[in-house]
């Protein structure tokens, strides 16, 4: 090897790892993949916010395909995301169901008269329990469940329009298949 | 004035109920030391670098209190971290397991050192080649003991 190329080693090295790095500088460490991807929705019976009396489980929802996003009032993230929601809720064939995360039903009801209601129903995981189970870190996130209640995407953060014409509502339609 | 203090007592008496039910939910020592061993081995997953035993993120306390409900209805530690593993990914174990996509992270560091150390032992050897002794020659040998009675 001539001298000059054997020089040139460690700089090539080093833009190996420093092209990681930067790589790295943006990547969001928030987004752990899901490894609920595939597997069945988790079961759960919870109170619906809008009738505490009645109850709303995943079973109701076989057939269809639909969303369940995990949301609070106190989440300010979860505000952004509401005007997305509220946008693309107009399609018809959309179901959305809202997990309201660790949250009071006062001041949930409050978002949804001022705000809007994006969702068909609502349902009150007051304890984060059901959260857990779904691996919810921090709202707002959200699952698309398909037809036979497997859970086939997970979206951590807020729903961009951009995230919801490219990738959201594509892949609905084609689930809805 | 008395009917207000009665009211007042019975409304102070009323937090010390909450605040009984807000205390742990088990008291069993037991459990507490496991639930303690374990979450040093797992992450608090809001605050990425720190151990769920570090943190007092409410999704860490929410953890903590699930935990220690599966280990009052009997489940194993591995059982346990089996679950959380599911639902949070390996991500929630501070020490990652070794397999087949994460075997680099694991053996990564030892391949690079024992790339090094073969890299250095090569260049040494070759170093020592290159400074085979050359015995002095006489011209060479008078040279030296000239400059060096100079010097003194």
């Amino acid at each position: 090897m001539k001298p000059v190329f054997r020089a040139l080693i460690p700089l090539a090295i080093f833009l190996v790892v420093a092209g990681f790095l930067f790589k790295g500088l943006f990547l969001n460490p928030k987004e752990v993949p899901s490894p609920l991807i595939d597997k069945p929705a988790p079961q759960f019976d919870l109170p619906r916010l809008d009738d505490p009396t009645k109850t709303f489980s995943p079973k109701d929802m076989l057939g269809k395909v639909w969303m369940l996003n995990a949301w609070a009032s106190w989440c300010s993230t979860c505000r952004t995301e509401h005007a997305v929601l509220m946008e693309i809720m107009k399609m018809p064939e959309l179901n959305l169901v809202g997990l309201n995360y660790k949250d009071t039903d006062a001041e949930a009801q409050t978002v949804l008269s001022t705000a809007g209601n994006p969702y068909q129903l609502v349902v009150t995981d007051s304890d984060g329990k059901v959260g857990i189970d779904y691996g919810v870190v921090a709202t707002p996130e959200t699952y698309l469940i398909d037809k036979a209640g497997i859970i086939r995407y997970k979206k951590i953060g807020a729903i961009t329009r951009e995230d919801a014409y490219t990738e959201i509502i594509p892949m609905i339609k084609e689930l809805q298949k | 004035m008395k009917k207000w203090l009665i009211v007042l007592w019975l409304a102070l008496a009323s937090f010390s109920v909450l605040a009984n039910e807000a205390s742990p939910l088990a008291q069993d020592p037991e459990i507490e030391a496991r639930l303690k061993d374990m979450s040093h081995e797992l992450r608090c997953l809001v605050c990425q670098n720190q151990t769920l035993a570090d943190s007092d993120a409410l999704l860490a306390q929410d953890l903590r209190r699930e935990i220690r409900l599966q280990m009052q209805e009997g489940k194993s530690n591995q059982e346990v971290m089996d679950y959380l593993v599911s639902r949070y990914g390996d991500f929630v174990r501070y020490r990652p397991p070794l397999k087949s996509s994460t075997v680099l992270l694991w053996l990564g560091p030892f391949v690079l050192l024992l790339a090094g150390g073969v890299g250095l032992f090569i260049q040494l050897r070759r170093r020592q080649k290159m400074t085979t002794e050359v015995p002095l020659s006489a011209e060479e040998a008078r040279k030296i003991s000239e400059l060096l009675d100079k010097e003194s």
